[in-house]
Order: structure tokens, then sequence, then C-alpha cells
């Protein structure tokens, strides 16, 4: 990782605390857990136009755990999306920046998610549509280890896997807290490599989710033909704060003004 | 006069359009030989998607498809509007996705598979989100003209659909979506009614005539946008009102026509359909005779039998 992207995902990091700060609410911890991975995709990646957000054939991104919005709109507001004073205005009321993503409201957002395990499936069908259209573009989304709870998740999958979607990459953020506590405590995932296989899927393991190199070596591996990718992300709620990091408590809840300047100050250090 | 499942005519009519149309795509849930995509499917088979049994994944597959360019059409039976909900209000309706949900088998008139089955909760639940359009064809000609505005909507519209043959109506029908159409004159009370009660309506207005009642048939095939107006303009020259639908009265035609009539004075209005209770097994003619929503049944009703 050079000094550039670095500097970025501390970028994204401090606006994720600020996003949530200013507005006393929001969802820290798992957005801060996929920072690297939105990095890699919006800064190297993706094929997209910052200033036509809408280009036909441009590369799709879903953020199916709808609810770390705020990470997603600091990558789209750094990469000059939109201006990043919009930050500021993040959950209030008449703002681009909605507590969920919006696709009708805020430029480079593919689309509007945030009821858990539609993301996926949105994404599967993007993917599908495309090949239908003969576009040649590739389909991401992003889906939370809780949110696999939902069953839905696994129709996906399926149809994912039927359909032979080897324009598809689904990146797990595996963190393992949700907000009742960890996933073993509120209901166990197993194997979730083992699980995603068995649907088909082409897992690709990244054990340490939060180093920027190791997942962009994952999103630069060729599809294997015929199948679609999931990304195992390792990764650690809250991950750069301190305080946050692994706390399930961070889910939900927005720093306080000393709580801002700890973790802004922690963010600068690294 | 010939009789036609509105299904069937959907069915036909998908496929005939996928001739020329190559932006539709049909959606359906192992499903195909009932709704009657089966047609689509053998004519265009690589525009055909089957989702497998699973209703939720499919209708947010067809908001996606629809990013693309395609119009997606998705099919499966009415009573599994209720399972894909939360697809449809957030994935199709909250973002106005231009996704056609043309589902079947809806009302009593299912029959035999019994109350499990029998939608009569769905044209509540789609008329209770924003951005969607809900029709109610009342014969195969009207469900062409259906699929034929939904195609033309830029955004979120259902379709609903039965599985019972019912009469073709010979007339001459127009078609203007948000407009109640009048198809029988009359001086009397007026029978408000949507989908396959339209020609047990028209049965009933023969029988009511015999009987020298003079009712006005008026067929409400768009229930949202709902014509207010229209409704407000019948009102003002006939006294009572009877709404006429397959459906439970809480949230269907009744409310709608209940919610236009609200601030008029001097206008009765009657709610006849399932009374919020649960359909059963049997064969669609003896369901309607039982819920007195047949021809008969309607007459006896409004002569206050």
């Amino acid at each position: 990782m050079d000094a550039s992207i670095r500097s970025i995902c501390t970028q994204v990091r401090r606006d994720i605390i600020n996003m949530t700060a200013d507005a006393g609410c929001g969802h820290p911890g798992g957005s801060l857990s996929i920072v690297e991975a939105l990095v890699a995709l919006y800064f190297e990646k993706m094929n997209i136009d910052p200033k036509n957000p809408k280009m036909e054939n441009r590369d799709r991104f879903v953020l199916s755990k709808g609810h770390a919005a705020p990470a997603l709109y600091a990558v789209l507001g750094e990469r000059g999306f939109f201006s990043t004073e919009e930050f500021k205005r993040f959950r209030q009321l008449g703002s681009i920046l909605q507590g969920h993503p919006d696709m009708k409201r805020c430029p480079g957002i593919d689309a509007s998610t945030g009821s858990l395990g539609q993301g996926i499936s949105i994404a599967t069908g993007m993917a599908l549509g495309a090949k239908k259209a003969k576009k040649d573009l590739q389909v991401y989304t992003m889906i939370g280890d809780g949110e696999s709870q939902e069953g839905m998740v696994w129709e996906a999958c399926m149809a994912a896997a039927h359909y032979k979607l080897d324009n598809l990459t689904i990146l797990f953020d595996h963190n393992g807290l949700q907000i009742d506590g960890s996933n073993d405590e509120v209901m166990s995932l197993g194997d979730m490599a083992a699980k995603f296989t068995a649907f088909g899927l082409d897992v690709v393991e990244v054990p340490v989710g939060n180093d920027y190199d190791q997942v962009l070596a994952a999103l630069q591996k060729p599809h294997t033909p015929g199948k679609p990718k999931l990304i195992h992300l390792h990764t650690v709620k809250g991950k750069g704060v301190s305080y946050m990091e692994n706390n399930v408590d961070w889910h939900g809840k927005a720093p306080n003004e000393e709580q801002r300047q700890q973790a802004l100050k922690e963010l600068e250090a690294q | 006069m010939e009789k036609k499942a509105t299904r069937v005519a959907y069915g036909e009519y998908v496929a005939k359009l996928g001739d020329t149309n190559e932006k539709l795509v049909v959606l359906d849930a192992d499903l195909a030989g009932a709704t009657m995509t089966k047609y689509f499917k053998k004519a265009h088979p690589d525009r055909f998607i089957d989702c497998g049994i699973a209703e939720a994944n499919m209708v947010d597959m067809a908001a996606g498809m629809s990013t693309m360019g395609f119009i997606p059409f998705c099919s499966t039976f009415a009573v599994f509007a209720g399972r894909a909900y939360d697809q449809i209000r957030n994935t199709v309706c909250y973002p106005k996705m231009n996704v056609k949900l043309a589902f079947t088998h809806a009302g009593i008139t299912l029959g035999e598979d019994g109350g499990s089955h029998q939608a009569l909760e769905d044209i509540a639940l789609m008329r209770a989100l924003p951005n969607m359009t809900v029709f109610v064809p009342c014969d195969a000609k009207e469900t062409e003209r259906c699929v034929d505005a939904a195609i033309a909507i830029n955004g979120p519209v259902y379709i609903r659909l039965a599985r019972l043959p019912s009469p073709v109506f010979e007339m001459d029908m127009p078609f203007i979506p948000g407009k109640v159409n009048v198809l029988r004159e009359g001086t009397d009370e007026v029978l408000l009614c949507c989908g396959v009660m339209v020609s047990e309506c028209m049965a009933a207005a023969e029988l009511l005539a015999a009987q020298g009642k003079n009712v006005c048939v008026v067929n409400a095939h768009t229930l949202k946008p709902f014509d207010e107006e229209g409704v407000r303009e019948l009102a003002k020259k006939h006294k009572h009102i009877y709404s006429v639908e397959e459906h439970n009265v809480v949230g269907g035609l009744g409310d709608a026509a209940a919610a236009a009539l609200v601030n008029m004075d001097g206008v009765e209005l009657t709610k006849l359909g399932m009374q919020d209770v649960f359909g059963e097994s049997g064969k669609p003619a003896d369901l309607l005779r039982k819920y007195k929503l047949d021809a008969q049944g309607i007459a006896d009703t409004v002569m206050g039998k």
C-alpha cells in the first residue's frame, strides 16, 4: 500500500467518525471494518467516473449492509462524486446522505439498501442483467456477517451460482459482531467459507481483511470461469479506533465530542 | 360468450410482446405452468429467468435487471405478494424501480387450493405503497391493456390476475388508466366492481332488471391511482353504491371508494366482498355462492334479501 492510499483510508475513517458524531447517530463499527475494501474498489478496482456517476457501462457496487452508509459516503465524497461538505448533513432533513443509501438522492449510489439481505439479490439481478444485455461490466456487493442470517442471502447465492455469474463479486465482512452481541451469541454462523463453497461460490480468503494489499489482491484475482466470487474478509469491527475495536457497543452508536477527539487523535497517529 | 382466464391472456400477450420488445424479461418462481409465463419461456427462453421457489429473491433480482435497461415482469401467486413484501416495498417502490408484478390466482376464485392460497389482501398491500400502480383487469382484453399500460409506466406496477376462466366482453371498453369505466348505464344503485366480479355484476344487473331495478355497473380496473373524482360523480347521481370485490373489504376497492366519498352527504356505500374472513377450499362457483359474490348473491343483496 502506498502512502497516498494509506492517507485516503485514514481520511475515510476520520470522515466516518465526524459524520456519525455530527449526526449524533449512525453505525461507525461496521463502517470502519470495510474501509480498506471500499477504498480498494473505488480508488483502484472499479471502472467508474465520479463526474459521470450514471455512466452506462460502469461497474456497480451495492452496499447490502446498508447501515454502513457512512463508509460508502466517505469514500464517494473523497473520490469526488459530491462535495465532502455534504458529510456534515448526514442524516439531516433534506440531505442527499440519508440514514441508509438512497440511489434517488445521492450520486454514485447504485442501489437503495438498508433492509438486510436485499442488496445481494439486487446485485445478482444486476450481474444477470449485464450478462443478458451483453454489457462488459463487473458487479460488486458487500454483505455483513449478521446479515447472512437472512435466508434471502442464500437464495441469492443459489441463483448467482445457478446462472454462473462470473461477473459478480460478493465481499463478506466477517467481523464477528452484530447488534445484540457476537454472531455466536445471537445465531451461530458456523463454517461460512464451507457454506458459501457448498452454495457454488468461489471463496477467496483474506486473513486480514483490513490489510489493503491483501484485499486488493483478492479483488484482482480473476474469477473462475462460470463461478461467482466471494471474498471472505476477516475484519475488525471498529477498526482504527481503540475503544471501538471488537466492541459490540459501537455497532449503532455515535461518539460524543470527547470520544470524537480521541478517535481523531488516534487516527492522526496512524 | 367466450371465456378465458386473465392469467392466460397475460401469459399469451407478454410472450407476443416479447417478439418485438427485446427489453422484456420475465421472471417466475417455479410456477410458469400456472402463471402462464410458460408461453414466454417457450418463445424467449433466453429472456425467461426461473428463480426457483424464492419469491423474495425474484423480486429483487428483477429490480437489479431493471437497472440494466430491461423491463422485468415477475409472476407468482398473488398470495406470495406478502412473502416478498419487504422486497416490493424497499427495493421496488422506495427507489421507484421499473418492475412489473403480474401475480395470478388472486381471490377466492382460485378455488380448491383453499384459504392458504387465496390472496384477499394483495390489493390492500399494494395500495399502501407509494409509487405503485395497481390494476385489476376484468377480462382477457382488458388484461392486455393493463400490460400495455404497465410497460408505458416507468415505475412499479402490480397487475392482479385470476385463475378462473371468465367471460371476455364483446363490447368495446375504453381503457384509461386511473379512470372508472361505466359498462352499463342505470338510474338506480351502482355496482362498482373490479376483476372477475365485473362479469358477475353484469349478470346481476340482468337479474335486477328483471325485478324492476335499473342498476349502473362500473368497472374500476385501476385501484391505484384511484378515480376518486369519478366515484364522486357517480355518487352525485346515485344514492347507493355497492362496491364488489373478490378481496377483503378491508383495504380494497370498498375502502378506496369510502375514502373518495367520506365528505359527501346523502350517499350510502355498502362493501361487498370477503367480510374480513379467510377463504376455504371449494369449486369457484360454490365459493362465490357461499360468500354471496355470484350474480344471484349480489342481486339478492341489492334487493335486501
